[in-house]
């Protein structure tokens, strides 16, 4: 059974439909990547599948189990975790800190979620940075501190928004790295990326959106040649 | 009524919608701009009606003073150093009052206009009327100024999307300074229109001020012209709170209003989504 | 280095005892009652602005409606007392029971706001909430309520007509729980995700907390907190009406006290009570109350100068100060 099964899932704002009846599945352990040019509906998207926003019709299910419309802190705590595309760190609190929120998922105790966020700070490569305010990282930093987090719910299904966005060149192949190592420990993982180059090396499976619908939705070395993603956004990108 | 708090809301509403910031020293402003017309009466003897320019020029460079003495320091700081500096100032501003002028209730005797008409089945004092027609002058002329000219867009293109505007070329510190000169003066000529048949002591603001909030929010804080019917219909549900409960509670009417709006649509009757 | 870093914690433990025996021992030394009443006052303002610390500070809801718990606990346990004979004690349990209640039932709807949405709605309710009482006659309406006065001096009447001492460590006791509460829950999970919130709520939630639920509980522990303080002063002053404990200008009052010690900090509260009650009491001693409003007016200066310079207030000042002088 698929993990993750979002079923003709729509929604409005205003007059603008943001995503139009999108359907499409991610199997455990699974690494899926989500296309599209910008105002495709991406973020909307994460933010239906997270509870950040109630979708106007269809459904979204985890384990075959309904979740549509639950509330971001339930989803989270039926093993989705998520990031976010304008990075939410805690500035005011320490790094450690920040993770330990994570880490509170599983235990009250302080002592246990501090000893899981060092865990998961090494393994992120922000091990040495523990004690340092969040205000204070760079942008790739900020992104493995907000991976980091995520982690620290201990998920099976992790949502990426934009991985390698805003990150200077020289951080680039460390955060891929990650990712990939991620997924070989089992995880399952949706991730947004705008490098073209990227999301067709890592995904084994590409969701294309255009104005709020799929238009495609394969293996990377099918999409890059499907005519739609090459008229809708492809042309320019891929090339350049 | 309602002319004069839309008004005093729409200064406020310009400042938030500019850069988000509430002034809660807004009551205060409203203060100054009475005792300034009080003044210019009882030294000058102004009538309030013809000092009305003076009050907004008087309460422009306020507002102007402040935005550079203050608040420029505290736009990206966290928002309680924006709540509590603007809560400093009107405590300051009120205390300032009380310590020069004292805590007599002060009025501006035989005002140029006085006496009451009959407006259909209604009795409206000859100053209300005029204030409210002043006011509503001087709202429309604040909308006007804001959608055609120049700077009136300029104003927006910065509320709109502050680094967008200043990659076109606009001075958005100029347009700050000015939202807060412009949004002050506001406040300034609905104070002088008070004086003409308010009372005038330190803590006058208060009250004006929690409506003022109220009415913005109900507009949509940033929405000028959504404030103009928001602040009618707060000095309706005034009136007629006060006339269907006690007096007491006719304020308690308006919050329930502002608490029922709020939280039925968190932006305000009018926002954009 | 390392001799620092041992030496520190037993320093500050040190320096709390030494602050601690000097708190207990001063109505021994200081036996007039403006000293006394200066001391319960930072005390009470010390708590008062460490409650809202929790739900503002920590939790980062800026609550502008502080004196409707307040006024709560002021008036539960003194209509009990008066007409029902019970001991202030018992009252201020209900007064905190009502004052939790009150708190749920109108932060469930409130906490949807965020921002300076949030805060004028707490100033909306702060004000409905004192128009209603000013015009409920059966509990006084704006008269008030005096407590009736009850000799000799008891405990279980919570009166002391001759020695401000029981009052004074009735306050002290009370401060101390404050901070005892607070420091609690800087060490617990709740702590971690009453910050997370203040920082960014919807990363929060994404994180699995949630939300308001731990605003709900964070305010119900300043309610509570709150409310206590509400009866001590009924009891001190044995006179409450709508002016007194429920307006706008305590809950701002309340705020202005925690801001200038500096939020989020556990002694910030108590080092802005120690510097604004004496300077405030000071100047009504000393212009005997003409209505000059000296005090607001250096206030209000010294609210903006904090907002400015240095939004961390005392606390981060004092900080900054410290390390700077482990840099020489």
């Amino acid at each position: 059974m698929s993990l993750l099964s979002v079923a003709g899932v729509t929604k409005r704002f205003g007059g603008v439909v943001a995503n139009r009846e999108v359907s499409f599945d991610v199997a455990p352990g699974e690494l899926v990547g989500v296309i599209g040019p910008n105002g495709a509906g991406k973020s909307t998207l994460f933010d239906l599948v997270t509870g950040f926003q109630r979708p106007d019709a269809g459904r979204v299910s985890l384990d075959g189990r309904d979740v549509t419309g639950l509330r971001p802190d339930r989803i989270s705590h039926l093993g989705v975790a998520r990031t976010f595309q304008k990075l939410k760190p805690f500035a005011g609190m320490t790094v450690l800190e920040n993770v330990m929120v994570g880490a509170f998922h599983a235990t009250a105790d302080v002592a246990a979620a501090r000893a899981t966020a060092r865990e998961v700070l090494e393994a992120v490569g922000l091990g040495d940075r523990a004690e340092m305010h969040a205000r204070g990282l760079s942008t790739g930093q900020r992104k493995r501190l907000e991976l980091a987090r995520a982690l620290a719910t201990r998920p099976r299904l992790l949502l990426l928004d934009e991985v390698t966005g805003g990150v200077d060149q020289a951080s680039v192949p460390g955060l891929i790295r990650l990712v990939r190592d991620l997924h070989a420990t089992g995880l399952a993982l949706l991730v947004i990326e705008h490098n073209m180059r990227v999301i067709m090396e890592i995904s084994q499976r590409v969701v294309a959106l255009q104005l709020g619908q799929v238009i495609a939705d394969g293996p990377p070395a099918e999409i890059v040649r499907d005519r739609r993603v090459i008229d809708a956004y492809l042309g320019e990108t891929w090339k350049a | 009524m309602g002319f004069l708090y839309a008004l005093i809301a729409a200064g406020l509403s310009l400042i938030f919608g500019l850069m988000e910031i509430v002034n809660f020293a807004h009551g205060e402003f409203l203060m100054v701009a009475m005792y300034l017309a009080f003044f210019a009466w009882a030294l000058a003897g102004l009538d309030p009606l013809v000092s009305l320019p003076l009050a907004a020029l008087g309460l422009g460079a306020l507002g102007w003073a402040v935005y550079h003495g203050i608040i420029r320091w505290i736009l990206d700081g966290p928002m309680l150093a924006q709540i509590f500096a603007t809560f400093g100032l009107a405590i300051l501003l009120r205390s300032a009052a009380q310590f020069l002028f004292g805590i007599d209730f002060r009025t501006v005797d035989e005002p140029l206009l006085a006496g009451r008409v009959a407006l259909g089945p209604l009795f409206v004092g000859v100053p209300q009327l005029a204030a409210s027609v002043t006011a509503l002058a001087a709202f429309v002329g604040l909308y006007l100024f804001l959608s055609r000219s120049e700077t009136g867009l300029a104003l927006q293109a910065t509320a709109q999307d502050r680094q967008a505007a200043a990659l076109m070329g606009i001075d958005t510190q100029r347009m700050f300074a000015l939202g807060w000169g412009i949004g002050s003066a506001c406040v300034g000529v609905a104070g002088g229109l008070l004086a003409m048949f308010f009372y005038i002591f330190p803590d006058v603001g208060a009250a004006f001020a929690l409506l003022a909030y109220v009415t913005v929010a109900l507009g949509g804080f940033g929405n000028v012209p959504a404030t103009l019917a928001a602040g009618v219909l707060v000095g309706l549900v005034e009136a007629f709170g006060g006339l269907l409960l006690t007096p007491a509670l006719k304020y308690s009417a308006v919050f329930a209003l502002y608490l029922g709006v709020v939280l039925w649509r968190p932006q305000g009757l009018f926002g954009r989504f | 280095m390392a001799p620092a870093g041992t030496l520190r914690p037993v320093l500050t433990r040190g320096l709390l005892l030494a602050g601690l025996l000097a708190a207990l021992a001063f109505p021994a030394v200081f036996t007039l009652p403006f000293p006394r009443h200066v001391m319960i006052m930072i005390f009470l303002y010390g708590a008062l602005a460490t409650a809202w610390n929790i739900i503002a500070g920590y939790c980062g809801q800026i609550s502008l409606g502080q004196a409707v718990f307040f006024g709560i606990g002021a008036y539960t346990s003194s209509l009990l007392f008066r007409d029902a004979g019970m001991t202030p004690w018992a009252g201020m349990i209900a007064g905190v029971a009502l004052a939790v209640g009150v708190s749920q039932v109108v932060g469930y709807p409130v906490f949807r706001l965020r921002g300076h949405y949030f805060a004028i709605a707490t100033i909306a309710v702060g004000e409905i909430v004192q128009a209603l009482v000013v015009d409920w006659d059966a509990i006084g309406g704006a008269r008030g309520v005096f407590v009736p006065i009850r000799r000799p001096d008891s405990l279980v009447n919570f009166q002391f007509h001759q020695s401000k001492a029981f009052y004074y460590y009735i306050a002290l006791g009370l401060l101390l729980l404050a901070l005892a509460v607070t420091r609690r829950i800087e060490r617990s999970r709740a702590g971690y995700y009453f910050r997370a919130i203040r920082e960014d709520q919807d990363a929060a939630a994404a994180l699995g907390v949630n939300v308001r639920r731990e605003k709900l509980r964070a305010l119900a522990v300043s309610a509570a907190l709150t409310a206590m303080g509400g009866t001590f002063y009924a009891q001190y002053i044995l006179f409450i009406d709508p002016e007194s404990v429920f307006p706008l200008s305590l809950s701002i009052l309340i705020c202005l006290v925690a801001v200038l010690g500096g939020v989020g900090t556990l002694w910030g509260p108590v080092l802005g009570a120690a510097v604004l009650v004496p300077l405030q009491e000071g100047t009504r001693v000393m212009l005997g109350g003409t209505g000059k409003a000296l005090d607001l007016l250096i206030y209000g200066a010294l609210i903006i100068a904090i907002s400015v310079f240095q939004p961390g207030g005392l606390m981060a000042l004092l900080a900054r100060a410290r390390t700077a002088g482990s840099a020489r």
